[in-house]
């Protein structure tokens, strides 16, 4: 089975677009980048909402645009998840869900009206009408609308930005759930680092109009080419490891990182299952001896692979090999001159917090 | 003389005119409205302030000038008049069929300027939802914009049927004043006072100032009832 590809470009006013990138088949792929990347945009041309757009637009066998062809929005199967939800406000929620079933196709739908009521817990909202929903309320109907009409893809362009964050809590793990559920591929877009590490099997990440990393969302978070997307204070790495063990009084949990043990606040996870951590790089100190008498309980040994100074700041950006992976440090230059630090030199991480999915089971790699 | 010996039966053969001939404007003011709204509504064309303004010359215009030239256009000396006489043996001036096209004309800004409005006011995000869920850009105009659309449908439609019935000066010009075919109440009043009849006017006048009144009423508290349909927010 194969999945969306694109190969497009479309020239405005002072923003200009080019991507080419062939989506997974199956799971979430992460559309990433600062506003005015071109994530809204790609989205669009891909649900054949901007016309202008040249190039080549495929699904599976389906031709969607090419130089001759330019199939209509309506015809294209995508369900579209919007941030301002469009729900349909002379419509009920049911109203709403109703006007996508009806239209959707008989033969090849799978998507059974109940599961997605149940999978979006809709059941008591359905008499109500939109302006009477709460923001997370509005965006999982929303979504349940979309999946009602049997789409083939679903785009999600930042369902969640306008949310509170326990709204936001409450949404992420229906959504990650989605492409196993109903078996489509899901593209979310976001400019949210935690919601990438939360809910993306890869990541697609845009700058200026331009893909600069696509891939695993691991090696992409990982990797430097981001840092234009994320901007230095969100950048970091993620880190799978597995849980090998809990202290339930101190509410702490044990996870094996290659050869390191690390101490992450508790999780309810079984032994064995694998989690994902984020360590920021603002969040990793550097010590050239090993310290003592500290707070910091996760002290990892490794190695300098790479020193680069950022210009025009205080800042240099270090990569450190710890034999599992690669932490990155954000230092001040200041104390890179005072330890002496360079390439090749042997020293401590000092990790003062990690952050990890709540979910705790990363997605399934390749479904579909 | 007392209010009421000035109050008299009069005949309400012209009301029933008027009221027949603005039902019928009204409802070719809906249908033609619409698209010419939608145009306008939706176009980046060059054109669309120039369609704008003529669209709304009769806002401006005496009607005796639209009233002037719509005789000329009417009248079986023009193609177009002269193509209805060969269609139906019958002239389009000082007919009632000539009146409804005259009051299409002159009602147009009453139909097309809330509808265009009321579509201004829907924009793309419904229709690209729509079309998200499979709906035809057709199916979308009717099942998402009229309904949302319900409330300019109801000015335009309320607007234009109440400036039929008080339309003077352009029906003088093209229909004259032949009973049962082009005497409307407005004429008809104005043929009584010409004569003194001055008790009929009244009753006349009454009439329509007490249902231009209750038409206006429920325009205005319809519009307090139904607020353009709250959008979902966000």
């Amino acid at each position: 089975m194969t999945g969306l590809s694109v190969d497009i470009r479309l020239a405005r006013p002072g923003f200009g677009m080019a991507v080419a990138h062939e989506f997974a088949a199956g799971g979430i792929t992460a559309l990433f980048g600062r506003s005015g990347a071109g994530k809204s945009t790609l989205l669009r041309v891909i649900a054949g909402f901007e016309p202008k757009a040249q190039g080549m637009v495929r699904f599976g066998g389906a031709v969607w645009q090419d130089a001759r062809r330019f199939v209509a929005p309506h015809r294209r199967g995508v369900g579209f998840v919007w941030q301002d939800t469009r729900l349909f406000g002379h419509l009920s929620v049911a109203g709403n869900l109703r006007y996508a079933a009806r239209r959707a196709p008989d033969a090849a739908s799978v998507i059974r009206g109940e599961d997605v009521i149940g999978a979006l817990h809709i059941s008591p909202l359905m008499e109500r009408r939109p302006a009477t929903l709460s923001g997370g309320e509005r965006q999982r109907v929303a979504i349940a609308r979309a999946l009602l009409s049997g789409p083939e893809v679903l785009l999600l362009d930042e369902p969640l930005a306008a949310l509170d964050l326990k709204a936001r809590a409450a949404i992420l793990p229906l959504i990650a759930r989605l492409p196993r559920a109903f078996g489509l591929p899901v593209i979310h877009v976001t400019h949210s680092v935690g919601e990438v590490a939360q809910l993306a099997d890869r990541m697609l990440v845009l700058s200026g109009g331009r893909v600069i990393a696509a891939g695993g969302v691991a090696e992409c978070l990982g990797s430097a080419d981001i840092l234009p997307a994320t901007g230095r204070f969100e950048a970091g790495v993620m880190l799978e490891a597995r849980v090998i063990g809990h202290d339930p009084g101190l509410r702490m949990s044990y996870a094996a990182l290659g050869g390191h043990v690390l101490d992450i606040p508790g999780v309810s996870l079984a032994e064995g299952e694998t989690v994902r951590l984020r360590i920021r790089a603002r969040d990793v100190s550097v010590a050239v001896k090993k310290p003592e008498g500290l707070s910091i309980r996760n002290i990892l040994p490794g190695r300098v692979v790479e020193l680069a100074a950022d210009p025009g700041t205080a800042f240099a950006e270090t990569l450190i090999d710890i034999g599992a992976g690669r932490i990155r440090a954000r230092l001040t230059r200041a104390s890179v001159a005072d330890l002496g630090l360079c390439e090749g030199m042997e020293v401590f991480a000092l990790i003062k917090s990690v952050s990890f999915d709540r979910r705790m089971v990363p997605p399934a790699r390749g479904d579909g | 003389m007392t209010w009421a010996s000035t109050l008299a039966w009069a005949d309400l053969s012209p009301l029933w005119l008027s009221v027949r001939l603005a039902a019928i404007a009204t409802g070719l003011l809906l249908i033609l409205g619409t698209p010419l709204a939608w145009w306008l509504a939706r176009t980046r064309s060059r054109l669309k302030p120039v369609v704008e303004a003529v669209t709304a010359l009769p806002l401006v215009l005496p009607p005796t000038v639209l009233g002037f030239y719509l005789l000329i256009l009417l009248g079986p000396a023009s193609p177009p008049g002269a193509f209805w006489v060969e269609l139906t043996g019958q002239a389009l001036t000082f007919s009632f069929t000539g009146l409804v096209v005259a009051s299409v004309i002159y009602s147009l800004p009453f139909a097309v300027q809330p509808l265009q409005a009321a579509f201004e006011t829907i924009g793309d995000s419904p229709l690209e939802a729509a079309a998200s869920l499979r709906a035809s850009p057709v199916d979308a105009f009717f099942t998402i914009v009229c309904p949302m659309a319900f409330r300019g449908y109801l000015t335009a439609a309320i607007l234009s049927f109440a400036h039929t019935i008080g339309e003077f000066g352009v029906v003088l010009m093209v229909g004259g004043n032949i009973p049962g075919q082009t005497r409307v109440i407005s004429i008809a009043i104005y043929e009584r006072v010409e004569v003194l009849d001055y008790a009929q006017a009244h009753t006349l006048s009454l009439i329509l100032i007490g249902a231009s009144l209750a038409m206006l009423l429920v325009v205005y508290s319809l519009n307090r009832r139904f607020p353009a349909f709250p959008g979902p927010g966000r």
